[in-house]
């Protein structure tokens, strides 16, 4: 069977525990995010003076903040904007670090050298804090953290693909295709890859955890996702304010964070023991 | 002896490293559209002042001769000075460093505290009761925002319980101690949930290898051959995590300090790119990226004084 | 014959797969006496090494259990001993060393700390007398400047030397009984004859009696006083040295015999028993050797054998045994 067709066929049979309910958990999340004008039962910027922070009631599940608006419907609708940041902000480094990867990894040589000091001057720079020296620069706001996201986050999956196309490129149906005559990149794009991509998918996997967290942590900070947008950082730090007199308004946006990145790891794990690799 | 010969190469090897350090930062604070000079002092800089740092850091010369001024400055211990504060930026950081190293040294601290036994509970009972919790423990623990984590602390042990102060460093030794709790215990819990997965594994590895079997045929108990063969074997790789995770504890420093209103670094970081204080992002970044550098390369030393089979 | 040192009698070890449960170890019996340098000998996969684990209830895994099985020390049962009893027996009556002493030592720590550790945990005393002890043990097997290489961490060591550190450990222990699994197959033949020698040494001054196990029937008619044949999980032959090189009963002992190239032989096929060992899931019943054996009659495939005694000390368990004019064979190509 070709090597190619190999990945695709492990995604099928016995499917683990943590895969299942990962799954679940994100499905969840998706069902609210796109369900949110339905599911939340109040519109989330709707102030209601008379219910100013007011504790979880059977009215007001999870509570109203300062301005009377209803926690609940406001975690509801920040689904969208975080599962966003979780998706966009690993779609991007993974596409940029797979093609660095790939090409790095093939050609080898002074393309592979130059690529791997790159990698490890900007591995030297504490993730967050190079974020936010780019933003720094770039401004506060979601397209900052993008584009932040974007220069930093590339660099892991880069090494990771790297590594598995240094391996692939000695296997047998590598060296079958090189001798059949094809060409470069079609050698590259069309037979490695697929097969590198599956270690790669498992990371992005748990890399979504650490995208979110940044992301709203960054929020948090008042870098990141700027009000009025209703963001699970945002809600949190706005919360800080009140933590003596209405601890609700801060903590249930940050639960809806640990329950999301508890489905990503979940993911990770599952998807990772699914199909033999660790993540 | 000779296994320690890396320490005098590795330093060249580094230098790459350090000089893409500042390059980048370099870049990044240039890369600002407008007026340089006017970028980097503000808004209110007199024309005086003005004239003087476009003396100091070239600014009116082509870019790559910007940047040989830029390290000539950098080794003559000059970053420039600070917009807000209106003081070197290298006094500055000074400053700041101690509440820092303070979370730093404490969080890990704590964090091993915590991780060696709860590792240890989840190997010694693989596959029951205790060992499933702390994975799953651990599992959630990677997915909890330590900014929120901080925050929760902060409302059941500082508002509820009324144990510790809500934020600040404080100003004696105990005092400082006192503060520096829950913001340690923060961090030491988002750092444990990576390292117990990490000692978990090696300790199932070691207490299932031939050595320790070994150790058992000669009428070692349990305990002896966990405490003697089993742990220190162990510690080795979870120690090379953690300095491996450097960078990742040092973002958490200054999301924490954000939240608990420690006049550390991180703070500093915050403030600077609200204010657009850009010679303070750029002094506090590149010394965050050299302490990460450093902090590898004293794991290096210390994986190859406890193992005493690896050559570096 | 005076009470043996060791008898071991129907010893059993199961093992649970998806297939279901079977049998690693069926029924293993011996003895050893004081002093006597016992050879068990197998393929791999013969049960041969796990029989001596299970001896010291140092099963791998959770999967594999003891069913039944006596074990007899000076004539006192420790099969069924609670755990914190039946440690004492391990390295101080007896201990055991195996094939490949590298990854059997603590790689952090130092030779003569481990020995030492030893020393201190079976007989006490203080560091200074345990260490003194660790240097005349090094001295003991043999290692060169034992008061510098205690020093050392295994992986420093030479194959040989690393193998009689390991004696030495096992040593500190002071045991009865020495269980060698395979010590001298991963090393080089003038190694492995020093070591062989070292034991030979260690029987006659201390009177240490030694289970060594092995594939290497070189090794064997060097070192061992009797040899206990296994296959299959099972005994097939069980008696003195040189009655069983010589004349074989089991027709496996002396298919292994047969096999045996002589050095100086010339133009011969080297012989080979055909088929392969079965596999643990794949048993023959009655007896494990007849889908092999040359001298297959029908008992063979509906029971078990029983051992017969042919001797006082010699038993085999075979239907159909090897008769003179076989034993004459094997002898003349041996």
């Amino acid at each position: 069977m070709p090597a190619r067709r190999r990945g695709l066929r492990r995604l099928t049979g016995h499917v683990p525990q943590p895969l299942m309910i990962g799954a679940g958990i994100l499905i969840f999340f998706i069902v609210l995010a796109v369900g949110a004008p339905v599911i939340a039962p109040y519109d989330p910027i709707y102030q209601d003076i008379s219910a100013r922070l007011a504790p979880p009631s059977l009215v007001h599940p999870f509570g109203t903040d300062n301005f009377g608006r209803d926690i609940l419907s406001r975690v509801i609708w920040s689904t969208r904007i975080d599962l966003q940041i979780a998706f966009l902000g690993v779609i991007f480094p993974f596409i940029i670090g797979t093609a660095a990867g790939t090409i790095a990894g093939y050609f080898g040589g002074l393309t592979d050298t130059l690529f791997m000091r790159l990698i490890d001057i900007v591995l030297a720079f504490p993730f967050l804090v190079l974020m936010l020296a780019i933003i720094a620069i770039l401004g506060p706001g979601l397209a900052s953290f993008y584009i932040a996201m974007a220069l930093v986050g590339w660099v892991s999956y880069a090494r990771l693909v790297r590594a598995q196309i240094l391996v692939l490129k000695q296997s047998d149906f590598a060296m079958a295709a090189k001798s059949l005559g094809f060409s470069h990149w079609r050698i590259m794009f069309r037979h490695l890859l697929p097969n590198a991509l599956i270690g790669s998918i498992v990371f992005a996997m748990s890399d979504a955890v650490l995208v979110l967290l940044n992301g709203a942590a960054i929020s948090y900070l008042g870098l990141g996702v700027q009000p009025p947008t209703a963001e699970w950082g945002i809600m949190v730090a706005e919360g800080q304010a009140f933590i003596s007199i209405a601890w609700w308004i801060a903590t249930f946006p940050g639960l809806a964070i640990v329950l999301l990145a508890f489905g990503f790891s979940l993911l990770a794990d599952g998807l990772g023991e699914k199909l033999g690799v660790r993540p | 002896m000779h296994r320690y010969r890396f320490v005098f190469y590795r330093p060249l090897q580094l230098l790459p490293v350090l000089f893409g350090i500042s390059i980048i930062t370099f870049v990044l604070v240039r890369s600002i559209p407008g007026d340089p000079a006017r970028i980097l002092l503000g808004t209110r800089a007199t024309p005086a002042a003005l004239e003087r740092i476009r003396e100091q850091f070239g600014l009116n010369d082509p870019l790559w001769m910007q940047y040989l001024y830029f390290l000539k400055n950098l080794f003559n211990g000059e970053m420039g000075r600070s917009i807000l504060y209106k003081v070197d930026v290298i006094g500055l950081i000074f400053e700041r460093l101690e509440p820092t190293v303070v979370l730093v040294f404490g969080s890990v601290l704590v964090a091993l505290l915590i991780t060696i036994p709860l590792a240890t509970i989840a190997a010694r009972n693989r596959g029951g009761f205790l060992d499933q919790a702390v994975r799953v423990i651990s599992t959630g623990g990677l997915g909890m925002p330590a900014f929120w984590l901080g925050i929760m602390l902060i409302i059941l042990f500082s508002v509820r319980l009324d144990l510790f102060p809500v934020s600040g460093y404080g100003q004696t030794f105990l005092e400082k101690l006192h503060h520096m709790v829950l913001p340690c215990v923060t961090i030491a819990l988002s750092l444990s949930a990576v390292l117990t997965r990490s000692l978990r594994a090696s300790l199932l590895a070691e207490m299932q290898s031939d050595a320790a079997m070994a150790a058992r045929a000669r009428g070692l108990p349990e305990n002896v051959v966990f405490r003697r063969h089993v742990l220190p074997n162990s510690l080795i790789p979870t120690l090379n995590l953690l300095a491996v995770n450097i960078g990742w504890l040092i973002s958490g420093t200054v999301v924490v300090e954000s939240v608990f209103a420690i006049p550390g670094m991180g703070q500093l970081l915050i403030r600077a790119i609200f204010t657009r204080d850009y010679m303070v992002v750029q002094g506090v970044a590149m010394l965050f990226a050299v302490a990460s550098v450093l902090v590898n390369f004293l794991a290096d030393i210390m994986t190859v004084t406890l193992d005493p089979r690896v050559k570096l | 014959m005076s009470a043996p040192l060791l008898k071991v009698d129907g010893l059993t070890v199961e093992t649970k797969t998806e297939t279901g449960t079977h049998r690693i170890v069926d029924g293993v019996s011996f003895e050893l006496q004081k002093g006597e340098i016992l050879g068990l000998v197998g393929e791999s996969g013969s049960g041969k090494t796990m029989a001596c684990r299970a001896l010291l209830r140092l099963l791998p895994s959770s999967r594999l259990s003891i069913p039944k099985g006596s074990v007899r020390l000076d004539g006192k049962e420790v099969m069924d001993l609670p755990e914190d009893q039946f440690r004492a027996i391990r390295g101080k009556r007896v201990g055991m060393i195996f094939q490949n002493p590298a990854s059997h030592l603590d790689p952090v720590m130092r030779i003569g700390d481990q020995i030492a550790e030893s020393v201190r945990f079976h007989h006490g005393g203080s560091k200074r007398a345990a260490e003194e002890r660790t240097i005349e043990l090094l001295q003991q097997v043999g290692i060169p400047d034992p008061k510098e290489r205690s020093r050392a961490f295994p992986h420093e060591f030479s194959g040989g030397m690393r193998q009689r550190a390991m004696i030495a450990l096992a040593l500190a222990c002071d045991p009865d009984i020495l269980i060698a699994d395979e010590p001298t197959t991963a090393l080089d033949v003038t190694v492995q004859a020093q070591i062989l020698r070292l034991l030979k040494e260690l029987r006659d001054a201390r009177g240490l009696s030694i289970i060594f196990i092995t594939h290497d029937l070189g090794v064997v008619a060097q070192l061992c006083d009797s040899i206990c044949v296994l296959y299959g999980g099972r005994v097939c032959e069980h008696g003195p040295k040189e009655r069983l090189l010589a004349a074989p009963r089991h027709p496996y002992t002396a298919g292994l015999m047969g096999c045996q190239p002589a050095i100086g032989a010339t133009g011969e096929r080297l012989r080979t028993i055909p088929g392969y060992p079965p596999t643990v899931d794949a048993m023959p019943t009655g007896c494990r050797f007849h889908p092999r054996c040359g001298n297959e009659v029908a008992e063979c495939s509906r029971r078990q054998p029983p051992l017969e005694a042919y001797e006082p000390d010699h038993v085999a368990a075979c239907y159909n045994p090897v008769g003179e004019t076989a034993a004459l064979l094997a002898k003349e190509s041996a």
